[in-house]
């Protein structure tokens, strides 16, 4: 996908006026957060939880090699096979490898970001290979030709009679007089039209939501089941997963497990939870003779040890997104890559560099809201400001900010120069306040008043007054 | 309560850039509500900013000058308030990590940080107020602000304080605990996310009915009556302290 973080004012400035965007993001401020908080309130051992399943994944960021070998072995002893791939090229090639290998002509897909991340349909496509994507959101935008604008509900940018629109232009198998108005239907249709893309796929690809180091198995979680229908049918199961996915028992996916639906949806658990290890058994009636896991870094380790280390604790759940003020104004796609919301002004920068992305740890009101609802407690404010720390070091940021702060820290800096300044400035400011006491129009001051009136100061300083008052007390005691 | 016997405690007010410059009765009324709960109140001259604009633009160096000076102004007191959670909160939960490692700086800054307050949760959770004696009439929504309720868990300490204001009913909006958008130098630098924001705030407060908007932080309130002025509204804003001491001659934020 194309990289559009860099015109990040623009994308947003085109998504704010984008009226069918603005109806759609209603649903994510009132679909996710009453539900979240509700499921968060109902569950007393929600704030202990949280805090056992950072120490979990702490646990296992600072042992991350031990954990993945321990998994790698598991795996084989299950008869699976582990690749391990340092870039997206890296694993692309190795899933094109798998694919030739299997003469496979089309692939069926769980919902996976870090197959967005790798831009893996587009190089199937152009590799001669169909992937079919089975998640209904996923779906929906796979027909579009667009990309998910949220980690959790890929097509949450969409409304319902955009999607009709769609299944009526693509679906023409169906008689044209079919009622569509109900999502039930919609749904009903999706279903009817992969139901044979599962029996037709060669090979399916699912991402993972863990990976359990002790038993060499990978869980997914979905609310359709699409998930089982693609790593059981097909003759080939190819799990994709990043490094940090990596837990050491079954005991602690599923601590992690009770906050994960929790946090995103609002559910105690996801309705399906789908746990697979290794090919199928000789006794077992089902599920694919190959069993592949590619084991992604991408940039990951890089992070490790770094002050961006926290954010490889993400479980994806979506939580800050689905509570972020920024977000629910422009949407995913305005982000302009894979990641949107806090969790991708953070990851962003990390894996496609702060030169591209660095609008998004800026794009904040440093609201917190994010860090207050991350199930694994991942500082997302602090780490944007490590973030603006690193672009001011490098002078990315535009000289307009730089130079006006610089300005101000001059002033701020010399308490005296600061007072004299101000004793000298405000009243004549409050003055032109007039009787309205505000601005609607002040030189230099456009990027406030463009869009709301700017309040008069009253006249003279605080610290004025206060000395004045001070002198006033003294000579009264004198 | 400090007993009888025991010194009034010595309160060094930060008054904020802001209520300096823009507002300096919110800072008299911050100063009445201390002294009338028996503090001796003084704003030492040295005091400019707290400096989050330069922390939260990546400027950590110039920070810690700021913060350096903050301390060595401030440290002489019992207790440092600021009537604004979010500067409140710079200098109580982010100045010690600034100066990490430091063994001199850190452990100033640890015991300058144990001393700060926000005015509100100072008066409730300090000082033990529970009610104030001013009166006003009407009803009065409040907004969170975001430091303040996240970084210093302020909620229902000026709740509580309102509830006692004769002849004031609170009136809840929806969303109350939402940012209003303002963020700092993100209101100028993303102008028209930030008036987003800030409309869908301004959209809530006036659904609530409340012919009157409080909060404790005169960024957000500045950026909340901005917004209401320009779309014609006559909801009075006002930062809370100037309720709670009985100090509203000043005309509101904004105007009427």
């Amino acid at each position: 996908m194309q990289i559009t973080s860099p015109t990040f004012k623009a994308n947003a400035h085109a998504a704010l006026h984008d009226a069918h965007l603005q109806r759609a993001l209603g649903n994510v401020r009132s679909g996710f957060i009453g539900k979240r908080a509700k499921a968060a309130k109902a569950l007393p051992e929600f704030e202990q939880l949280r805090d056992n399943a950072k120490a979990i994944k702490d646990h296992v960021l600072g042992h991350l090699d031990i954990y993945l070998e321990a998994y790698e072995k598991k795996v084989e002893d299950a008869g699976g096979k582990v690749h391990w791939a340092e870039s997206a090229a890296e694993a692309r090639g190795i899933i094109l490898d798998i694919c030739r290998m299997n003469n496979a002509r089309t692939v069926t897909k769980g919902k996976s970001m870090l197959t967005e991340e790798i831009e893996l349909n587009d190089f199937l496509e152009a590799s001669g290979i169909q992937p079919v994507e089975t998640d209904l959101g996923e779906y929906i935008i796979q027909l579009r030709g667009e990309h998910p604008s949220h980690i959790i509900a890929p097509a949450i940018h969409l409304n319902k009679d955009q999607v009709e629109q769609d299944f009526r232009r693509v679906h023409t198998e169906f008689p044209t007089d079919r009622d569509l108005t109900e999502p039930q239907q919609l749904l009903s249709e999706a279903r009817q039209v992969l139901r044979q893309k599962y029996f037709d796929a060669d090979i399916g690809i699912t991402g993972a939501n863990f990976l359990i180091a002790e038993t060499g198995t990978s869980i997914i979680v979905t609310n359709e089941g699409n998930g089982d229908l693609t790593q059981t049918l097909p003759r080939v199961h190819i799990v994709i997963a990043s490094i940090e996915k990596v837990v050491p028992t079954l005991d602690d996916a599923a601590q992690i497990l009770r906050l994960l639906a929790r946090s995103a949806t609002g559910q105690d658990m996801s309705v399906y939870t789908t746990l697979s290890t290794g090919p199928k058994r000789v006794s077992d009636p089902d599920g694919p003779d190959e069993y592949h896991v590619i084991l992604l870094d991408n940039g990951r380790s890089a992070m490790l040890g770094t002050e961006f280390q926290d954010a490889l604790r993400c479980i994806r759940c979506g939580a800050c997104i689905n509570h972020c003020p920024v977000y629910h104004s422009v949407g995913g796609h305005a982000y302009g890559w894979v990641y949107p919301g806090p969790i991708g002004a953070v990851l962003t920068p990390s894996l496609i560099g702060v030169d591209k992305a660095g609008h998004l740890p800026n794009a904040s009101t440093f609201c917190g809201r994010c860090e207050a609802v991350c199930p694994m407690r991942i500082p997302l404010p602090k780490m944007m400001r490590h973030w603006r720390e690193k672009e001011f070091e490098r002078g990315l940021n535009p000289a307009v900010a730089r130079y006006g702060l610089k300005f101000w820290l001059w002033f701020a800096k010399r308490p005296r120069l600061y007072r004299l300044t101000t004793y000298l400035a405000m009243p004549v400011m409050g003055l032109f306040g007039g009787r309205k006491r505000r601005f609607r129009f002040l030189p230099l001051a456009g990027g406030w008043v463009r869009h709301r009136d700017l309040p008069a100061p009253e006249g003279r300083t605080f610290m004025q007054q206060w000395r004045d008052r001070d002198t006033l007390k003294q000579d009264a005691h004198a | 309560m400090t007993q009888a016997a025991s010194p009034p405690p010595r309160v060094g007010l930060f008054v904020t850039c802001l209520v300096d410059l823009f507002r300096p009765s919110v800072g008299f009324a911050a100063v009445k509500l201390m002294e009338d709960a028996g503090c001796v109140v003084d704003a030492p001259a040295a005091q400019t900013c707290c400096g989050q604009p330069a922390y939260n633009s990546g400027d950590r160096e110039d920070t810690r000058d700021i913060a350096k000076s903050t301390i060595e102004a401030f440290e002489d007191f019992d207790y440092v308030v600021a009537p604004s959670g979010s500067c409140a909160g710079m200098l109580k939960k982010h100045y010690p990590g600034l100066f990490h490692g430091d063994a001199v700086w850190e452990p100033r800054a640890q015991a300058f940080s144990e001393k700060v307050h926000e005015l509100i949760s100072f008066l409730t959770d300090v000082l033990g107020v529970t009610q104030v004696p001013a009166t006003a009439s009407g009803k009065a929504t409040y907004h969170d602000s975001c430091s303040g309720l996240r970084e210093l868990g302020i909620h229902g300490q000026p709740r509580q304080l309102i509830a006692s204001v004769k002849g004031l009913k609170l009136a809840e909006m929806a969303d109350a605990d939402v940012c209003c958008g303002f963020g700092g130098t993100f209101c100028v630098k993303y102008g028209e996310i930030s008036n987003a924001i800030v409309e869908k705030k301004a959209a809530n407060i006036a659904a609530s009915g409340a012919d009157m908007l409080l909060a404790g932080d005169l960024g957000c309130l500045m950026n909340m009556a901005g917004k209401l002025k320009r779309q014609g509204s006559g909801i009075e804003v006002r930062h809370v302290a100037e309720v709670l001491a009985g100090l509203t001659d000043q005309p509101p934020i904004g105007g009427k």
